[in-house]
C-alpha cells in the first residue's frame, strides 16, 4: 500500500483553501471583540507597571553616600510628569478592566464540583474577589503604615 | 495574581503618593520594607510573573490583533526575551539590594 506524500506541496488535485481575508481592524465591528482586544493590551500596561516598579527598586537601592534619599526623590518628581500620570491613571483604568472581566468570567472558565454537585459561578467569581479584597487591603496596610 | 496585586500597589505607589493623595512613606521606611526577604521574594515573583504574562499575551495580541504571525521570528524573541531580560535586572536588583 503505498503512503500518502508527507509534504503538502501542491499537486494537480489539491483544492484550494478557502480562507477569506480578514480585516486588520476586525476587532472594531463589534463591542465584545473590542474588550477582548482591550483585554489583551492591558499586559502593555501591566509591563509598564513592572518597569516602574524596578526604577522605585532601583531608586530605594542606589540611595548610598551622603544623600540616600535624593534617587527616591527625584523618582517621586519624575512620576508628578504629566505624561507619566496619564500613563498610570490608564494602566489603573486597564489592569483593573483586566482584573474585573477575569474575575467574571473565571466562573465560565472553571468548572468546579463539589460531591459531584457544580459550584454556583457567583460564588467562583464571589471568591475570587474576596481574595482580590484581601490582598488589597494587606498590601495597602503594609504601604500605608511604611 | 497579578491582577490581585497590581492595582492596588499601582494606585498607591505611583498615584497616591506622588501626587500627595495620601502621605508618601518615607525613605527610610520604604527601603527598611523593601529590605524584608519575603517582600524581595513576593516582589521578584510579581516581576517573573508578570513579565511572562505580558509577553504570552503580547505575542498573541500582535498575533490575533495585527495578524503579523508571520513575522514569529521577530516577535517570539522580542517577547520572551525581554521578559527574561526583565526578570533577570529584577533578580540581580532585589538580590543584592541593601
Amino acid at each position: 500500500m503505498s503512503q500518502p506524500p508527507r509534504s503538502s506541496s501542491y499537486t494537480e488535485y489539491h483544492p484550494r483553501w478557502y480562507r477569506p481575508r480578514v480585516s486588520t481592524w476586525w476587532w472594531m465591528g463589534r463591542w465584545s471583540y473590542l474588550k477582548f482586544i482591550l483585554r489583551e493590551i492591558s499586559s502593555v500596561f501591566v509591563a509598564w507597571f513592572i518597569m516602574e516598579l524596578l526604577m522605585l527598586i532601583h531608586a530605594l537601592s542606589s540611595g548610598q553616600g551622603a544623600f540616600p534619599q535624593q534617587a527616591y526623590r527625584e523618582f517621586l518628581i519624575w512620576l508628578r510628569n504629566p505624561v507619566v500620570v496619564f500613563l498610570n491613571v490608564a494602566s489603573l483604568f486597564f489592569v483593573v478592566f483586566h482584573a474585573v472581566t477575569w474575575f467574571n468570567l473565571a466562573a465560565a472558565a472553571m468548572v468546579v464540583r463539589v460531591k459531584g454537585k457544580k459550584i454556583p459561578g457567583v460564588l467562583i467569581a464571589g471568591s475570587n474577589y474576596a481574595a482580590w479584597i484581601v490582598v488589597t487591603a494587606i498590601l495597602a496596610w503594609a504601604l500605608l503604615r511604611a | 495574581m497579578a491582577a490581585l496585586a497590581i492595582p492596588v500597589l499601582l494606585f498607591l505607589l505611583f498615584l497616591a503618593f506622588p501626587l500627595g493623595w495620601i502621605g508618601a512613606p518615607s525613605f527610610e521606611r520604604l527601603h527598611d520594607l523593601v529590605r524584608m526577604p519575603i517582600v524581595r521574594l513576593g516582589l521578584f515573583v510579581l516581576c517573573f510573573f508578570s513579565l511572562f504574562h505580558w509577553a504570552h499575551r503580547f505575542r498573541y495580541t500582535l498575533y490575533d490583533g495585527l495578524q503579523i504571525k508571520h513575522l514569529n521570528h521577530l516577535i517570539f524573541p522580542f517577547c520572551y526575551g525581554g521578559a527574561l531580560l526583565g526578570s533577570v535586572v529584577a533578580g540581580y536588583l532585589l538580590w543584592n539590594f541593601h
